[in-house]
């Protein structure tokens, strides 16, 4: 198998394995726990996050454990939006962001606040002055995504942060798809609230982490006890915060040479695209990006049976987000950068990762080259512009 | 996963990725599609086209008609597997068939004779047999314009 969907998620590190095994074994004590067989849990959490605060430049009191990219991302736009109701009910996102900060925006329309959605320029990078002019005075929160999960197009995180601090408007991040892909600094990003998750870089499933500046008016949107400083009850999942901090640690020491191991062998694959298969676009490419991603579109067929052409010969890769996977509607992401619905509709996402190699690139042009003419053989646009 | 107990029991909705989720026959005619191609103009008797306008899948569908029956029949489609695997269903089914037989193939047909499609997919299946049924009556308006085979 060639796996080239990472960003959907990566395999876990042997030594996040070996981290956790302990805490799964024999020392599965409750960190709430008021005797020393707890404390050792506690102090392990504690430990976890000393460690990552250390590798993402924070206060280990500014993370808050949760149960995944997913929840963080809930945790900020809900958490914060509830603490700021008073201050106004405007929130400010973006038309590319995951389901989780998309589908909770919408939610938090249902219940009053209003959002904007904010477009992106062609090359898939959010629109500043659009930006600068959604901003009124009842607007209290402000989302934009710092790497985009389909086209890896980074966002200029740090020039909104600019932009609202100067008028006290909290920032939220979701940085899922940038972590571990990018030398990442909390303190100098300038967001107030940044979501990242353990199984996007080779950690387990199930951690994951919202970072929250100090200060930062923030709900619990689960309470039932004082855990991560009352801000998430619940038992603290041991095993996966520990596998989670070591993989943040492994990640952060090797970030900036496997970024650019990833770019390289990205920028091979998507000349080879290129070279090799007529009608083929690369997306977003006019833009800064996390080196892993490449978002392809092919004209006249569909992305999904190229994606089922490429399973059957044992290579992975996605359509979109993996929490689209089967719906119908071409990805929203292209659409907002203007990509025309058709050639929406013929895109793929490959996400390359730390066990790729070259070889595994050049086996998935070839088999992407083959398909595409396939299909292409079979489609009713053939001879027609898309 | 397909032989997770009590899934099925239980009435749950389809966990599944549709990529995932096909069976072997339906991931046989993606592989190998039945009648891919057109009919040239002199062959062609009816042709259909029909698009999905949410998924914006496409097909287009051609019959040559001899005595009353589907005599060959080709088709291309811009699609999803779902649609590529029941069109390929689609015109083995109504190849060789009279006019009213082939009038009365279903997209349950389809799917049946698929051994199921994964429920996001259903609506694959109605692309061929709406193409189909817009070429019959292509085929039929020819003949009362009086320049169609019997
Ligand atoms: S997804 Fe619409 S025809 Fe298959």
């Amino acid at each position: 198998m060639i796996y080239l969907d990472h960003n959907a998620t990566t395999p876990l590190r042997p030594q996040a394995l070996e981290a956790m095994l302990p805490y799964l074994r024999e020392r599965w004590g409750n960190p709430s726990s008021p005797y020393r067989f707890g404390a050792e849990a506690r102090s392990a959490v504690e430990r976890a996050r000393a460690r990552i605060a250390e590798a993402l430049g924070c206060q280990p009191a500014e993370l808050v454990f949760c149960g995944s990219g997913t929840e963080a991302d809930n945790l900020a736009l809900r958490g914060a939006a509830q603490a700021l109701r008073g201050r106004g009910n405007h929130i400010v996102t973006t038309a590319i962001e995951h389901h989780a900060v998309w589908h909770t925006c919408q939610a938090l329309e249902r219940e009053g606040f209003r959002v904007s959605y904010l477009p992106v320029r062609p090359d898939g990078v959010v629109d500043l002055d659009a930006l600068t002019a959604s901003l009124c005075p009842e607007t209290i929160l402000v989302s934009v995504m710092h790497a985009n999960n389909e086209t890896g197009v980074i966002q200029p995180v740090e020039r909104i942060a600019a932009l609202t601090r100067e008028r006290g408007i909290v920032l939220h991040t979701d940085a899922v798809q940038s972590a571990g892909k990018l030398p990442l600094r909390l303190d100098r990003l300038g967001a107030d609230l940044v979501a990242f998750s353990g199984h996007k870089l080779y950690g387990p499933k199930g951690a994951a982490a919202l970072y929250a500046r100090q200060g930062t008016p923030l709900a619990p949107l689960i309470t039932g006890g004082d855990h991560e400083r009352g801000l998430r009850a619940g038992t603290e999942h041991v095993a996966g915060i520990v596998g989670f901090a070591e993989a943040v640690a492994l990640a952060s020491a090797e970030v900036e040479a496997e970024a650019q191991r990833l770019g390289t062998m990205r920028d091979r694959l998507e000349r080879q695209v290129v070279a090799a298969i007529p009608d083929a676009a690369v997306n977003g490419a006019a833009a800064p990006r996390v080196p892993n991603t490449s978002s392809l579109s092919f004209r006249g067929i569909d992305g999904e049976s190229i994606v089922l052409g490429l399973d059957l010969r044992g290579i992975c890769v996605s359509t979109g987000s993996a929490c689209s996977t089967g719906d119908p509607e071409p990805s929203h992401v292209l659409l907002a950068m203007g990509v025309p619905a058709r050639t929406a509709q013929g895109s793929i996402r490959v996400s390359l990762g730390r066990e790729t190699r070259t070889d595994h690139v050049d086996a998935t042009v070839q088999a992407l080259a083959d398909i595409v003419e396939r299909l292409r053989g079979i489609s009713s646009l053939g001879g027609e512009a898309a | 996963m397909d032989d997770e107990p009590g899934t099925e029991e239980q009435g749950l909705p389809e966990m599944a990725g549709p990529v995932i989720y096909y069976n072997e026959t339906v991931l046989e005619h993606f592989v190998c599609p039945r009648n891919v191609g057109q009919l040239d103009d002199q062959e062609t008797d009816g042709f259909g086209l029909v698009g999905d306008p949410i998924c914006g899948d496409q097909m287009k569908l051609w019959i040559s008609v001899r005595d009353g029956a589907i005599a060959r029949i080709a088709f291309r489609s811009f699609g999803c597997p779902g649609a590529i695997a029941t069109s390929s269903m689609l015109t083995e089914l109504a190849d060789g068939k009279t006019i009213e037989e082939a009038k009365r193939i279903t997209d349950d047909d389809v799917v049946e004779a698929l051994g199921g499609i994964p429920e996001r997919k259903r609506h694959c299946s109605l692309l061929g047999v709406r193409a189909l049924q817009a070429a019959i009556s292509d085929w039929e308006r020819r003949r009362a314009a009086g320049d169609g085979r019997p």
